[in-house]
């Protein structure tokens, strides 16, 4: 099969090379965690521990009855110190706080979930719902919802995105290379659950040894194909990616199940599969730290709740200073102003850019060059709507279709004059979503 | 360790492109057919652009700094816009007439609208249509190429007109060894700076393949299936210019690929007819203007169909 792709897209530099070629490694037990009760879109857990409580690893410690929420669980054995609201990524949320006895003692209900074949796809959903498992490409979006589509939208395939195609970060590279049999089983296990037969894995062909080494994973399994990928932001988008591997488009307003697929990404196949096998819930993850600013610059397996400036310290710390930590990759990441913060289920990358890598350039008018127009993945026109953005003309922007904007960020890359093309799409997209809760 | 960090929205990695390096690249893809125009028509031609680059730039820096704007000079724009002005008028003009047409280019169609960016119509085109419509006699006062400085018509002018005069040949309108504008008279040079600015991705193939092959195709239709003088006709005038330098221009041309190639077609109709049915034997410079009016219509209508969305 020859290189899938879509229409639109840009090519920022790699930026891969420091860590492509380094293993995962684990990262050193961290002392204390601090793990959040909201790691994913939805509704955030309540605490099922308190202060003095004794924890082991992989015991579900946050859990509600909300349908789209995913449990959290201990990455440690140890005592818990306090349930309390700390400062996140996103702004603050209660963490349960625990204190690492070094000890890793797996909880009782750790135990391996017997192989696919014998597990119903309700068995399996409910091993995914347990686990906590979330979209580890960033997103966060609880997997089992995503594995429970209504009746009336069939599914027939199953897309693993392996293209990790954001700059800088090697963790879903290193995890295909490293750990090939996890991602095909967990791949196997939603394929089942959702009574699918073709499944693909997507990988860019700027990763040949993943595409190697995962197609000989996949061999024994006739439903399943792994399709090198035209190197190209944002072949990892998922829509673009459903229509690289089927030529279908998700309609305009839909969701990957109107085209009668279901996208994962590798690292979150990977985590179904770890839980069969082991049982081992979502408590670990690889994770890049890299960027100019960085000493050394790593793949790590990272538990969550292990704070920031922890990891940073583990890669040398910074050998110059940093402008700007970025949480993911540099198109779709967020920026934190600071490290006192834990890690997550969807921390992919720590991005430590130093002074020249961080500043941001000045804007000049647009001059209509069309680039934007050009390279749109979702083929809307980025100048116009930000020109209506920027002048509240929220109708006119919604009229020329805003809301199908992907927000891969591929108009603010290629601008010649530095507009914040996107900056001010998003915020008139958040308006007019927020201006329609409202008439509701 | 004391750090400040910086925290902006996605996406935190931008490309290196810049305006000034676009518009960079067209002054280098004009450079090559205007250092031939000062060399076939002499030092008067070397004198017109330099006046006019200067006059565009000091209008730009002055209307920017009576604005209490931000002076952009440096970004080329206006660098382009008067090497523009310039490459469209005749060596013979006296050194005022690119001056003034560089200031009203800059002052007038460009800054009064908005500056960079909004300016509705090509701006040197602009001023070449003002100048033409207040010194007529100047701005068409053609020489043979050469140090003597002979009056003689252009090839489109013994065609336009009728005139019993010997045109050139293929070759001398390919080379430029032909009279005309300063800028105008090499199509293989204008062409190889079209090349240019594709490879570095400043202009697509759109505009240019679509004017060039609607006025090829015009001409033979209307022009007695005559493919000689269609291919002929191609390289004489200002249709070279036109097409990859005046037609391109961002501002003034449909921003969607589907609309730059209606805007296209248009020019290439309407230079067509302007050349054989109009009063002007060159029709290139009206062509673009009456599109560029046209452009925020054209773009309504072929506005692209978003992913997903009904085919």
């Amino acid at each position: 099969m020859g290189l899938l792709s879509f229409r639109g897209g840009i090519h920022p530099p790699h930026a891969k090379k420091s860590t492509e070629e380094l293993a995962i490694i684990k990262a050193v037990e961290p002392s204390v965690v601090a793990i959040p009760l909201r790691q994913h879109i939805g509704a955030p857990c309540e605490a099922l521990v308190q202060k003095g409580d004794t924890v082991k690893v992989g015991q579900k410690i946050g859990e509600t009855t909300s349908f789209v929420c995913a449990p959290v669980h201990s990455s440690v054995s140890g005592t818990v110190k306090e349930v309390v609201s700390k400062p996140t990524l996103g702004g603050a949320d209660l963490c349960v706080v625990i204190e690492n006895d070094g000890l890793n003692t797996p909880h009782e209900s750790v135990k391996p979930k017997g192989d696919i074949e014998s597990l119903s796809k309700e068995e399996i959903l409910s091993i995914i719902k347990d686990a906590g498992i979330v979209g580890m490409g960033g997103a966060g979006f609880p997997t089992h919802v995503k594995l429970s589509p209504p009746p009336e939208k069939p599914i027939d395939v199953v897309i693993l995105n392996g293209a990790e195609c954001e700059p800088y970060l090697t963790a879903d590279h290193r995890l295909m290379l490293e750990t090939p049999e996890d991602v095909v089983e967990g791949l196997r296990a939603i394929m089942k659950s959702l009574g699918v037969t073709r499944g693909y894995i997507g990988i860019e062909d700027n990763k040949p040894n993943a595409i190697k080494i995962m197609t000989e994973a996949a061999r024994a399994y006739g439903d399943i194909e792994v399709v090198g990928l035209h190197t190209k932001y944002p072949q990892g988008a998922e829509k673009q990616l459903i229509y690289a591997c089927t030529q279908r488009e998700v309609p305009s307003g839909g969701l990957p199940m109107d085209a009668g697929a279901v996208v994962n990404n590798v690292a979150t196949a990977a985590a179904v599969g770890k839980v069969i096998k082991t049982g081992m819930p979502l408590i670990e993850r690889v994770c890049t730290i890299t960027g100019g600013a960085i000493a050394e610059p790593k793949n790590l397996m990272i538990k969550t709740g292990t704070y920031l400036n922890e990891i940073v310290e583990q890669c040398g710390g910074f050998k110059v200073a940093p402008g700007k930590i970025i949480l993911g990759g540099p198109m779709m990441g967020l920026a934190t102003d600071r490290l006192d913060i834990p890690s997550t289920k969807t921390t992919s990358g720590i991005l430590c850019f130093d002074e020249s890598e961080a500043k941001l350039p000045e804007e000049a008018n647009c001059i209509k060059c069309g680039k934007c127009v050009e390279i749109c993945p979702a083929f809307v026109q980025p100048a116009m709507l930000s020109a209506y953005a920027l002048k509240d003309m929220y109708e006119q922007a919604e009229a020329n279709h805003i809301l199908d904007c992907i927000e891969c960020g591929s108009c603010s890359f290629v601008c010649p004059a530095k507009r914040p093309l996107l900056h001010s799409i998003r915020v008139a997209k958040r308006e007019i979503l927020a201006q329609r809760r409202k008439g509701k | 360790m004391e750090t400040k960090l910086r925290v902006s929205s996605s996406p935190h990695i931008r490309s290196k492109d810049t305006v000034s390096n676009i518009m960079r690249d067209v002054v280098i893809a004009l450079l090559p057919a205007t250092l031939y125009g000062i060399y076939i028509f002499g030092m008067n031609a070397a004198f017109l652009v330099i006046a006019s680059v200067a006059a565009a730039v000091a209008t730009e820096a002055a209307i920017q700094k009576m604005k209490k704007q931000k002076v952009t000079v440096n970004d080329y724009s206006a660098v382009v816009t008067g090497l523009l002005v310039a490459l469209n008028i005749p060596s013979t003009a006296p050194i005022w007439l690119p001056i003034i047409g560089s200031i009203f280019a800059i002052a007038i169609v460009k800054q009064v609208f908005g500056g960079l960016g909004h300016n509705f119509m090509n701006p040197a085109l602009g001023a070449r249509a003002m100048l033409m419509a207040s010194w007529p006699v100047e701005m068409t006062n053609w020489v043979k190429p050469g140090a003597d400085a002979i009056s003689h018509p252009t090839p489109l002018g013994i065609i336009g007109e009728g005139l019993n005069v010997q045109l050139p040949s293929l070759a001398d309108v390919l080379i430029g060894n032909v009279g005309g504008c300063i800028g105008e008279t090499s199509a293989i040079l204008l062409i190889a700076g079209g090349l240019y600015l594709m490879y570095r991705k400043v202009i697509s193939y759109r505009i240019p393949a679509f004017y060039i092959g609607t006025v090829l195709v015009m001409t033979f239709l209307l022009n007695g299936f005559d493919l000689y003088m269609a291919v002929y006709n191609l390289f004489i005038g200002g249709l070279m210019l036109g097409a990859f330098f005046m037609a391109t221009d961002y501002a003034s041309s449909p921003i969607n690929p589907k609309g730059q190639i209606v805007f296209a077609i248009g020019c290439g109709v309407l230079a067509t007819i302007i050349r054989i049915y109009g009063g002007y034997p060159e029709g290139v410079s009206y062509s673009i203007l009456l599109m560029n009016v046209a452009a925020p219509l054209i773009e309504r209508y072929t506005q692209p169909r978003v992913f997903g969305g009904a085919k």
